[in-house]
């Protein structure tokens, strides 16, 4: 009875059922459109567990995501809400790119400076906003928002100038130094038949673990969450409200920071002109309310979610629109926010049978 | 006070038979039994966590009962929400308030039932209908403050608004008076008074048995979930009501021995200090406490109590002045110097500045000590300490449920709530502790434990500034009793001398007989 109780008051059940949900009402959809779903999904499926290298490019799609999808998780934990993952992306793919290119130094030095900028320029881009909260009083996401665009023209901008930019016309950056890049050596990526193999997944899951540790064991973590949750009471208690406000948007800029870098360095090696926003930023606010704001629960709705825009690249192949991914997720998002309807649909459900 | 019953014993309006509620293995309400009448007052009495308020959220549609029925005019009800209930008639008045804080009184007051016009609300005819209201039953509140601004007191007074506003004519009052000042108790008094004559009926619920004795017509009393029994309060009297409540006989009377107050622990001198509408609401404010002593800072709510709190605890930068801990420089520190230099203090408000409600009550226990060992070793935080820290003080403390440890706070009863706060701040042990309402929303048993601690820390040679609306309070615990009104100390006795009549005279801006 108690292990049945647990299994119904947990986030993960719901989360599953939710997913469930998804692929349902995705399915009504494909329907609609006058594909099979059966045909559909069984693409969808086969190209992410066919073979063992999509596998692989699953956990490449997924690396940047977990980033992301931290940044936020971390923000929901303390209080704020980064809704400018995206903006801090950006600028750190950016900063990754231009020491990528214009430095030249060996691969152990040159890989944590491009790392380190990205992170540090993500962070710089949400303390801004910080600040802005802290000292004027300016909601962080009015400021993030605006923030997401000003990045967005701002790298636009840097690609476009004549020293970055890639010679012979394009609407690319140079590619950064081979000494820049995360890949893997080149005989394991061989072995794993992706040659774009990095070691994204790798930092990613080091992150997630980095901040559960920070979140659940520190005092670092104990005193932002007690700002986030009652700033007047952690301030009666002493604590430094804006000093917490301002860390905990730091850490969580560095994080997004750090998904462009690994984007960057470990799969797409330039950045391209924008034409609209990438969406690595707003997808992680979708993995952090998947992975229920933990951080361990972000790996998963990390995966999950770089499962399905791998596999989702490939409807095309059915000619079933790549959109239906979208709709699952938003479907998903929906069915964990009235997650409430189904715990009590459950918990009566439950009653009934106990009698 | 006269009192005038309206009760209609021909008409029922309220029943709850068998009512049971269960949270999972918990069983909150044990076939409670409740029958209300037309003009009646009723009271529910009984200790924290007795079930009164789970019972009233069952009446006031909050809570699906497990089981049992209420009948509404005869008829048997089943609510699905709070809309529900107050549709039929029944509004609640909560003891932990559910205001909007950023909106303001007239916001609140109308929300959900706004006027409109076209497609807007109607802003005016909203405030001339809670101006209207708030003047009928002789409640001042400001329409145009904004509720994180106003004081505890103005909140009660809003929320008792928005349920008249609703038209209830079944009003329940979860500890209406906790906040009130006597003055004020005095005015609701007589607003229960009208409402009944008008044909209301009003369940209250409370710990003080004087109200009960002076305006309930029937007494419903619960224990640990279970229904024990119904008075008619005519025939009871106090003694009885506290023995039927706790199951035992209860001491009212706080013990203290002869102590003489020892050297200057807080001495504050000329503080001006402004309100949050930037006026001034403390005027030169002097007030010395000494070791060993409780100095009783009695006054009506507004004249200056809070901001003076604030400013000794570093919430608010005062004007001008001066304030020393044992001689030291404390005046518009920070709450963490302030706390460092030996003020620790119980907030009024528990859930605002007391608690992290969110927090488990173990890591509430530690708000102030997280970074220090052994709680927590360069940066990180050593959970077994922090369980057994919490442990102890609850035990000693008695915040039950017992094995509570992990679970949020918010999840306590008010009482035990604040017995965290409490066991928190005593175990700080500074030289001067400040106790604000310490008691508001306490069941007799409860009070007469922080009484004990408060007096144990003045025995221990500790200061204690006792900041209370609570006459009764004030005059059963302060070694000195300073009166503050308008932003001033305008009157000083000695606690043994305190004249209630005289205390109450003063209070109003009456000068001292010398």
């Amino acid at each position: 009875m108690n292990k049945k109780k647990s299994i119904l008051e947990s986030n993960v059940f719901y989360t599953l059922i939710a997913i469930l949900a998804g692929f349902v009402i995705g399915a009504v959809f494909l329907m609609i459109a006058g594909i099979s779903p059966a045909v559909a999904y069984g693409k969808l499926v086969n190209s992410i567990f066919g073979k063992p290298k999509y596998l692989v490019w699953t956990l490449i799609y997924a690396s940047p995501l977990i980033f992301t999808g931290l940044s936020v998780a971390f923000s929901f934990r303390t209080g704020v809400f980064n809704i400018g993952a995206e903006g801090q992306f950006v600028v750190g793919t950016l900063a990754a790119c231009v020491l990528g290119i214009l430095v030249d130094l060996p691969v152990w030095l040159h890989v944590p400076l491009c790392v380190l900028a990205a992170a540090a320029a993500g962070a710089v881009w949400s303390l801004v906003v910080g600040i802005l909260k802290v000292k004027r009083g300016i909601h962080e996401v009015l400021s993030f928002i605006m923030f997401n665009w000003i990045a967005f023209y701002l790298s636009n901008y840097v690609v476009n100038l004549k020293i970055i930019h890639k010679e012979g016309g394009g609407e690319a950056t140079k590619d950064v130094l081979d000494s820049a890049r995360l890949l893997f050596p080149e005989g394991i990526r061989k072995m794993l038949g992706c040659n774009a193999a990095n070691w994204g997944f790798i930092l990613a899951v080091l992150a997630a673990v980095l901040i559960y540790v920070v979140i659940e064991k520190t005092t670092l973590g104990y005193k932002l969450k007690a700002v986030g949750f009652n700033s007047n009471g952690a301030l009666y208690a002493g604590i430094n409200a804006d000093g917490s406000v301002l860390t905990a948007l730091g850490i969580s800029g560095a994080l997004a920071g750090l998904g462009g870098a690994v984007q960057l360095l470990g799969m797409s090696g330039r950045v391209s002109q924008f034409a609209g926003q990438e969406g690595f930023g707003f997808e992680g606010i979708t993995v952090a309310l998947i992975g229920s704001s933990s951080p361990i629960g972000c790996i998963f709705s990390g995966i999950f979610y770089g499962a399905m825009k791998y596999g989702g690249s490939k409807l095309s192949m059915v000619k079933a629109p790549s959109e239906v991914v979208d709709i699952i997720m938003g479907c998903v998002i929906l069915f964990i926010a009235i997650s409430q309807v189904f715990r009590i649909l459950f918990s009566r459900f439950g009653k009934k049978e106990g009698k | 006070m006269g009192k005038v019953s309206h009760m209609d014993e021909s008409k029922v309006v309220i029943q709850m038979k068998d009512i049971v509620k269960k949270f999972g293995d918990f069983t909150a309400n044990d076939h409670i039994n409740l029958t209300v009448h037309k003009g009646e007052v009723h009271a529910i009495l009984g200790e924290n966590g007795a079930g009164k308020s789970t019972m009233m959220n069952v009446l006031c549609g909050l809570y699906k009962p497990t089981s049992g029925e209420i009948l509404i005019n005869g008829k048997e009800v089943q609510f699905s929400s709070p809309k529900d209930a107050i549709d039929i008639g029944i509004g609640m008045v909560h003891q932990h308030f559910m205001l909007i804080q950023p909106f303001t009184v007239a916001d609140n007051i109308i929300l959900g039932v706004e006027p409109v016009k076209g497609l807007v609300i109607d802003h005016r005819a909203a405030r001339e209908k809670v101006q209207e209201l708030s003047e009928r039953y002789g409640m001042k509140v400001d329409p145009d403050a904004k509720v994180e601004d106003i004081s505890v007191g103005m909140q009660q007074r809003v929320e008792i608004l928005k349920v008249l506003y609703r038209g209830a004519d079944t009003l329940i009052l979860d500890e209406p008076t906790a906040s009130l000042t006597p003055q004020e108790i005095e005015g609701l008094m007589e607003i229960i008074e009208n409402l009944t004559a008008d044909g209301k009926s009003v369940i209250l619920i409370t710990h003080k048995l004087k109200e009960i004795t002076a305006c309930a017509d029937c007494c419903t009393i619960i224990r640990q979930g279970k229904y024990i029994q119904t008075v008619k309060v005519d025939e009871v009297n106090e003694n009885d009501l506290a023995a039927m409540m706790v199951g035992r006989d209860v001491n009212f009377k706080v013990e203290k021995k002869e102590m003489e107050p020892g050297e200057r622990v807080l001495e504050v001198k000329g503080i001006h200090a402004k309100d949050y509408r930037e006026v001034e609401i403390l005027k030169g404010l002097n007030l010395t406490v000494r070791q060993g002593e409780i100095v009783g800072l009695a006054g009506v709510d507004g004249n200056g109590q809070t901001e003076l709190v604030e400013v000794l605890t570093g919430l608010r930068k005062a004007e001008a002045g001066e304030v020393r801990v044992l001689g030291k420089d404390v005046f518009n520190k920070s709450p963490r110097e302030t706390f460092a230099s030996g003020i620790s203090s119980i907030p009024a408000d528990r859930q605002k500045h007391g608690l992290i409600l969110e927090f488990s009550n173990e890591d509430n226990l530690i708000l102030q000590h997280f970074e220090e060992e052994p709680y927590s070793q360069k940066g990180f935080l050593n959970r077994k300490a922090i369980r057994a820290h919490a442990t102890e003080l609850m035990e000693k403390f008695d915040v039950r449920p017992r094995g509570s440890e992990g679970a949020p706070a918010g999840t306590l009863s008010g009482g035990n709530q604040q017995k965290v706060i409490i066991a928190r701040e005593v175990s700080n042990d500074k030289e001067l502790l400040i106790a604000v309402n310490p008691t508001r929303g306490l069941d007799v048993g409860a009070i007469e434990f922080v009484h004990k601690y408060l007096v144990e820390q003045r025995n221990k040679n500790r200061a204690v500034l006792l900041v209370s609306f609570e006459l009764d309070e004030i005059m059963s615990l302060s070694d000195r009793i300073e009166v503050i009104f308008d932003g001033q100390i305008t009157g000083s006795v000695a606690g043994k001398d305190a004249d209630e009549k005289e205390l109450g005279f003063m209070m109003a801006g009456g000068r001292q007989h010398e």
